[in-house]
């Protein structure tokens, strides 16, 4: 048979950074080929150069050639890529929630009929001719198997499963669809939903359309791929019939990388795990993207806790929700006591401080100078770097510039003076100043996001180290949340994988590559283990 | 070379550009023999008299409120307080310090329920503040004529009853901080008690701001998120903002109206607002960020051109400009502010 698309030697770099190299991809018609990977492995990277997405061509474009049906062809807008016949239902619901599904479906390809005024002032005038754009979306809707589903209905208010369905129906309503792209089309449907989803997806194989189904449901790949590419940090490391894999095999292939052994000092005495500094029960946070729906572990005193997982499936959120920055319930224990959460000054005096993820939006006051921005937090919640003046309390200049420039000494933060505003330094000083500020705290617990996030390899070097350093000297209780699992395994006593807002293991970092792709996978481990 | 670039650069625009039309006129002043001295003294008189108005605008901008549009429900709280120390027959230094008391007794209430509404609102603080004067001005034009004052001075004489519309200060408190070590050379007046307690409030507002309180104003309107990371009850903070901006501005129209010499009633409290927020803006301050400097250079340039204006431009033109003058640069000012905010969002 034909092949309908190859990708060819894709490479592509995002200002100097290489995310895509010599990529392969091949499609059959009425094929069901996955593509698995990490998060930052290089899909949606690839999907977009296929789909003709802006972002590539305003970002110096791709090396490499597209080749559809046999020609080689030029993919260079959204709408090129349409008229091919490639469809794609994306990750964010991509549908007016105003409009009926109808309207939704047809959505700028509406059947229109001619009208008088039409007819002097051009096509745009004509009318919507309703019932047979109607008679259309009941066919496709019908199609995925939305039998029951009126198709005259608003889409706001549907359940995120018919959402999903709907964006389906869209596409194979487009007539000369050839390939559709499924990027992680289970992850907002339950299990009984994905059952019927992933039947829709086998009809329309057969039906002719090759299927591009992107998920990190090991289970769900296992279940309906006919072919499967695993990719890893821009390389494609394997592909072949999906016969060839096991869930196993494609989890290491998926997280197998060199784990950098730093040789971390030892510790004064070693940890007891009988001490416990705070407990967390059944602990669930509403952050929109990164919900916590029942998390537990036991911190334990002086120890280096990672937080590991897939973007979105709730990581973030635990220590937002810790910290009284997401609404959230559960019952916590701090040292043997009740701990308030939705509290963040009642947390700051206990001493558990936070790190957020989001520098530049939580972290940092971008105006302010590197000074205020270290010791602003400890003016507030301890009243430290006061004097008085009269009869009024106010902060001591001299005694923050003084601790500013023993932290800016000690962290190697490069800014010209104190006073100059964070905004002006590099992502890796930023970085630094969010950690003097941190440790100006004198934290007990520190909870820390994404510490090196978009920072340079030497300032993230001397972030994880300074973070060892305090950890071993001060005997501060760390818990790191990051999405590099090799940052976690380098430094961390152990590492918490979080699935679905849950957690789903608890590793030791020299566990297997295996064990970690099974963890972060998720919610079919134990269906996987049986099939083991 | 740097540091000049730097500080050009910090200057803005219409702040240079309201800079040249000032020595602009100064220049036509001596052209046309208009005497320089008095009023460069008058000048002093009106910063005097408007910089505590403005100086009310600070602590909202900062805690992220913007400028406090609704000004006219201090000046309320304010003339309450000047109106009751005048019934009670009060005179000179006394009269004026009870009314400072009283205003800021009527200002407190006022200003936790203006506070109260603007939480309300968060985001349309401006536009409802605006609205809230306007509310305030109308209801008050009525309260002025049923509230019980009775002092003859104070009263229609005809009738007897309603607080007339204008009420003359001389035999009251009128002129207390302007006579007070005032220093007189030929045809120059410096107002030095004047001069003097906007000197006052202004250190006063700097040290709060550098209390915790204060600080904690500051982070909520720079980084709300910031803020509640490190433990501010954010609501709170811009709910003091708002009542110590309510405070200065009951403040501020006392000193006002002992500096004019007239207490002015009715509509006259909705045409303090938006000079007032055209002069921080001339200062250099934006809807998000002020300081001190920014109300006193905002105060001065525009206090200055004004009194300038007015016996130059008649010397060349027909006719009294300085109103429409006014006009043009205090809205023109907060247009342009409002056209910028955006930009500084992103």
């Amino acid at each position: 048979m034909e092949k309908i698309l190859e990708m060819r030697n894709i490479c592509k770099s995002y200002y100097g950074n290489q995310v895509l190299t010599n990529v392969n991809l091949d499609l059959f018609p009425g094929e069901i080929h996955s593509l698995v990977g990490e998060n930052g492995s290089g899909k949606s990277t690839l999907m977009n150069i296929l789909f003709g997405m802006p972002v590539i061509q305003n970002t110096g474009g791709f090396e490499g050639e597209i080749i559809f049906e046999g020609k080689p062809v030029i993919i260079d807008s959204p709408r090129k890529a349409m008229e091919l016949g490639i469809g794609m239902v994306h990750q964010e619901f991509m549908l007016l929630p105003g409009f009926t599904i109808t309207e939704n479906i047809k959505l700028n390809r509406e059947i229109t009929k001619k009208n008088f005024l039409s007819r002097i002032f051009g096509k745009s005038l004509e009318t919507l001719d309703i019932p047979r754009m109607r008679k259309d979306a009941r066919k496709a809707l019908d199609t995925v198997g939305m039998t029951t589903l009126d198709e005259w209905i608003p889409v706001a208010g549907l359940p995120v499963a018919y959402k999903q369905f709907v964006e389906i129906a869209r596409e194979i309503d487009k007539k000369n669809l050839k390939i559709l792209v499924l990027d992680e089309p289970t992850a907002v449907l339950s299990e009984s939903e994905v059952k019927g989803f992933l039947e829709v997806v086998r009809f329309l194989s057969k039906e002719g359309i090759a299927i591009l189904f992107i998920s990190h449901r090991l289970s769900e790949v296992l279940e309906v791929s006919d072919r499967v590419t695993i990719l890893r940090d821009g390389f494609v490391v394997d592909h072949g019939p999906i016969s060839s894999f096991n869930a196993i095999s494609i989890a290491e292939k998926m997280v197998g990388r060199k784990v950098e052994i730093l040789e971390l000092p030892k510790r004064g005495k070693n940890l007891d795990e009988t001490d416990v500094i705070m407990s967390i029960n059944d602990l669930h946070v509403l952050m929109p993207g990164e919900m916590v729906k029942g998390f537990d572990i036991d911190i334990i005193r002086g120890e280096i806790l990672g937080i590991g997982g897939l973007a979105g499936q709730g990581k973030l959120g635990i220590a937002n929700g810790i910290a009284g920055l997401f609404p959230s319930n559960g019952s916590v224990y701090f040292e043997d006591e009740p701990f308030q959460l939705n509290n963040p000054g009642f947390a700051l005096n206990k001493g558990i401080v936070y790190l957020s993820e989001d520098r530049r939006g939580v972290g940092l006051l971008l105006d302010e100078s590197v000074e205020i921005n270290i010791t602003a937090t400890a003016i507030q919640a301890y009243g430290e770097f006061m004097k008085w003046l009269l009869f009024l309390k106010i902060y001591d200049k001299k005694a923050i510039r003084q601790h500013a420039i023993k932290m800016i000494k000690e962290l190697d933060i490069r800014c010209k003076s104190p006073s100059q505003p964070v905004r002006r330094l590099s992502g890796g000083n930023q970085q630094k100043v969010c950690l003097a500020r941190a440790f100006t705290l004198k934290p007990k617990i520190l909870f820390v996001s994404e510490p090196t996030r978009g920072i340079d390899v030497g300032a993230k070097k001397l972030v994880l180290d300074y973070l060892v350093k305090m950890n071993r000297e001060k005997g501060i209780t760390i818990v790191m949340t990051s999405s590099e699992l090799a940052e976690l395994r380098s430094i961390c006593d152990r590492i918490a994988i979080v699935s679905e807002g849950k957690p789903s293991a608890i590793l030791k970092p020299t566990d297997s590559d295996a064990e970690f792709g099974m963890a972060m996978a998720g919610k079919f481990q134990e269906v996987i283990m049986g099939e083991r | 070379m740097n540091d000049r670039t730097a500080l050009l650069k910090k200057i803005d625009i219409p702040t240079l550009i309201i800079v040249l039309f000032l020595v602009g006129l100064f220049v036509l002043a001596f052209i046309t023999g208009v005497a320089v001295p008095p009023l460069i003294g008058d000048s002093l008189r009106r910063i005097g008299m408007n910089g505590v108005l403005v100086l009310a605008m600070v602590p909202t901008i900062r805690s992220g409120i913007g400028p406090n549009f609704g000004l006219p429900i201090g000046i309320i709280g304010g003339l309450l307080g000047a109106l009751i120390s005048m019934q009670l027959g009060l005179v000179g230094f006394v009269g004026f310090w009870v009314a400072i008391l009283l205003a800021v007794v009527f200002c407190l209430p006022l200003g936790l329920g203006y506070s109260w509404i603007l939480e309300k609102v968060r985001g349309q603080e401006m536009m409802v503040g605006t609205y809230l004067g306007y509310s305030i001005v109308a209801f008050m034009s009525i309260m002025w004529l049923l509230l019980p004052f009775s002092s003859p001075d104070m009263v229609w004489a005809i009738g007897g009853k309603g607080l007339r519309y204008t009420l003359t200060l001389n035999d009251y408190f009128g002129s207390v901080l302007n006579d007070f070590m005032k220093i007189k050379i030929g045809s120059f007046e410096v107002p030095t008690g004047l001069l003097l307690f906007f000197a006052g409030t202004c250190v006063l507002v700097y040290l709060f701001f550098k209390t915790r309180i204060g600080l904690a104003i500051d982070l909520t309107g720079q980084n709300e998120k910031y803020a509640i990371s490190s433990g501010v009850n954010t609501k709170k903070a811009r709910q003091v903002a708002v009542i110590f901006s309510t405070v200065l501005a009951g403040i501020g129209i006392i000193i006002y109206a002992q500096s004019y010499g007239f207490l002015q009633l009715y509509r006259a409290p909705l045409y303090m607002a938006f000079p007032a927020v055209a002069c921080i803006l001339i200062g250099g301050a934006s809807l998000n960020r002020a300081t001190i400097t920014n109300v006193i250079v905002g105060t001065t340039i525009f206090q200055t051109l004004l009194t300038i204006a007015l016996p130059v431009l008649s010397q060349v033109a027909r006719g009294d400009i300085t109103e429409v003058l006014r006009m043009i640069i205090s809205n023109g000012m907060i247009l342009y502010a409002l056209s910028r905010a955006p930009k500084e969002a992103t």
